[in-house]
């Protein structure tokens, strides 16, 4: 696949505002693509799989970078770099899971370039999707990866509907255990969205990943104050400790008073469409302490409902223990 | 590698090993790169027209695009270059200013071995447009020595640690080790392991490359 030649010819749009990058997507609908910190996007157009008429460069929009306090919590602009996420002393003193989220996504000049609007919006890493086949989410009508002899290791263990890809962010993990809420722009205005909303699965939509639609951005996402401080916990299990995506990952935020479990919300991604929030094993913890008892009592839930594919069965006991150690810490 | 004794030990004082004498009014590597050059346009030609309609001017470019004609400071100069809406820092060093210190292995991202720092931040030249870089600064493997020819300690420590084994992904792994000192002068061996993560090498002089960076830390 991999060759060293040009990408496609496109028009490059470097605009400074947000409304002049609206009014591109306006202008050239499905012909135009986003481009964030590019790191997944010239990858794209190199293997020749999209091919956009117009890019557009967000990396100009002054507005879309930072990281700013608001009255509840804090608003990381969309084109902050993950660098940028792992390197703020607030992130790291009051939302330590998203910065060792950040932390952990590819390498150090991936994470140099690639921005947390960027790996949040990412496309799956299904191979064959990827390869430019034509399946179901590339608009054609059949699965690869779901076939008797088709290669599944990576997919996934809920949620399949015709496509069973899934979500290989780690940072929509994050934010979704610290309940981050997204906020969109379109031509009609701004809309905030959680983010357990923000992420759809092949049910919804089957060619998109994200509720954003092909004019709107995705500008920034606010951490709400409730999380602030609480206990987090991130791991990832991938094949490489670098570049790799995650085969899982967990991310959680508990709330733990004189000893008990006041509010939790576990997010494991790499085995669903979406980053899944473990429900059932929440209901459990809360109430209780957070101990090896009650982690084994919950984690031993976390995969309940999970229709595996034929060589992905490993990832039922990974994700329950991962839960487990979510929950009672990795001792 | 336990062995602290310099490389240099097999060679007179003051002289210098054969890869290091670019300087020298005519040799081997300079005459190379001359001929490099001369067919350069052709090579060149044959990335950039492969399957391309972007050459020629059958089009007017769409109101509010980037212009063509552009200056980039490279290594600290001004460098005029006609460059493609869809071309990446790695094409406009390599086939258009001459920069082929700067390796192009992947062209994916995932090996490191064009790494360049923008901003003295790494990044792999090949997943970054040309045109997203005016107004910074590029610093490429070129741009590291001093005037004199006196070379940066990292690259440097990489000759006394025999650090490259074949040397391709060398370029790469200065890069991420200057910009690992510039953020943190005296890493651990494991925050210099991390620092060079994004690098790979085929040979698998990983532990001679985290030699090297530990010694451009404890000289510099």
């Amino acid at each position: 696949m991999s060759t060293k030649d040009m990408m496609p010819q496109f028009t490059l749009f470097q605009p400074t505002d947000i409304d002049n990058a609206l009014d591109l997507l306006e202008k050239y609908g499905e012909r135009s693509w986003k481009v964030a910190g590019g790191q997944d996007s010239y990858d794209w157009f190199k293997d020749r799989a999209k091919r956009p008429e117009a890019v557009i460069d967000l990396g100009g929009i002054a507005d879309l970078h930072g990281i700013r306090e608001v009255a509840d919590g804090i608003e990381i602009g969309a084109m902050t770099t993950l660098r940028e996420i792992v390197d703020n002393p607030m992130i790291a003193e009051r939302y330590g899971v998203l910065a060792q989220a950040a932390g952990r996504v590819a390498s150090p000049q991936i994470r140099n370039a690639g921005t947390l609007g960027g790996n949040l919006c990412q496309d799956t890493r299904c191979w064959y999707y990827r390869s430019g086949l034509d399946c179901y989410r590339a608009g054609g009508n059949t699965c690869y990866a779901d076939t008797p002899e088709g290669m599944n290791r990576e997919h996934c263990l809920f949620g399949a509907s015709r496509c069973v890809a899934v979500t290989p962010s780690d940072t929509a993990a994050a934010v979704t255990a610290l309940d981050a809420q997204m906020v969109i722009r379109g031509p009609a205005g701004e809309r905030v969205v959680p983010a357990e909303e923000f992420f759809i699965g092949p049910a919804i939509n089957i060619t998109r990943m994200t509720v954003v639609e092909p004019n709107e951005l995705l500008i920034a996402i606010r951490i709400p104050s409730k999380w602030a401080g609480a206990d987090f916990y991130f791991e990832k299990v991938a094949d490489r400790n670098t570049w790799d995506f995650p085969l899982v990952n967990v991310a959680s935020s508990m709330i733990v008073n004189n000893g008990i479990v006041e509010d939790i919300r576990i997010v494991c991604s790499g085995v669903e469409c979406v980053p899944k929030r473990i429900v059932g094993a929440e209901e459990i913890v809360r109430g209780s302490a957070p101990d090896a008892e009650t982690a084994d009592l919950a984690g031993s839930t976390a995969s309940r409902g999970a229709t595996p594919l034929n060589y992905n069965h490993f990832k039922i006991p990974l994700m329950e223990n991962l839960v487990k150690r979510a929950i009672r810490g990795n001792v | 590698m336990a062995n602290d004794t310099p490389q240099t030990a097999i060679r007179e004082p003051g002289d210098r090993p054969v890869y290091e004498d670019a300087r020298d009014p005519v040799t081997r590597r300079t005459f190379i790169k001359s001929v490099i050059a001369t067919g350069a346009v052709a090579s060149a030609g044959g990335f950039m027209l492969t399957g391309l309609s972007g050459c020629s001017d059958d089009t007017a470019p769409a109101a509010g695009s980037v212009e063509r004609l552009v200056t980039l400071n490279i290594n600290g100069k001004n460098r005029p270059v006609d460059v493609l809406p869809n071309e990446t820092l790695a094409m406009t060093l390599r086939y258009k200013l001459g920069l082929t210190g700067t390796k192009l292995a992947c062209d994916r991202g995932e090996c490191g071995a064009c790494t360049v720092l923008i901003d003295d931040v790494t990044h792999n030249s090949c997943s970054t447009l040309t045109h997203s870089v005016r107004g910074r600064d590029v610093t490429t493997v070129e741009g590291l020595e001093q005037p004199d020819g006196t070379l940066h300690p990292v690259q440097q420590a990489m000759i006394d640690e025999l650090g490259p084994q074949c040397g391709f992904c060398t370029p790469g792994q200065v890069m991420s080790g200057v910009a690992l000192l510039k953020n943190n002068p005296n890493p651990t061996r494991q925050e210099a392991r991390e620092g060079l993560a994004g690098n790979l090498c085929r040979c698998g002089a990983y532990d001679h490359y985290l030699n090297s960076i530990m010694r451009a830390a404890r000289v510099s």
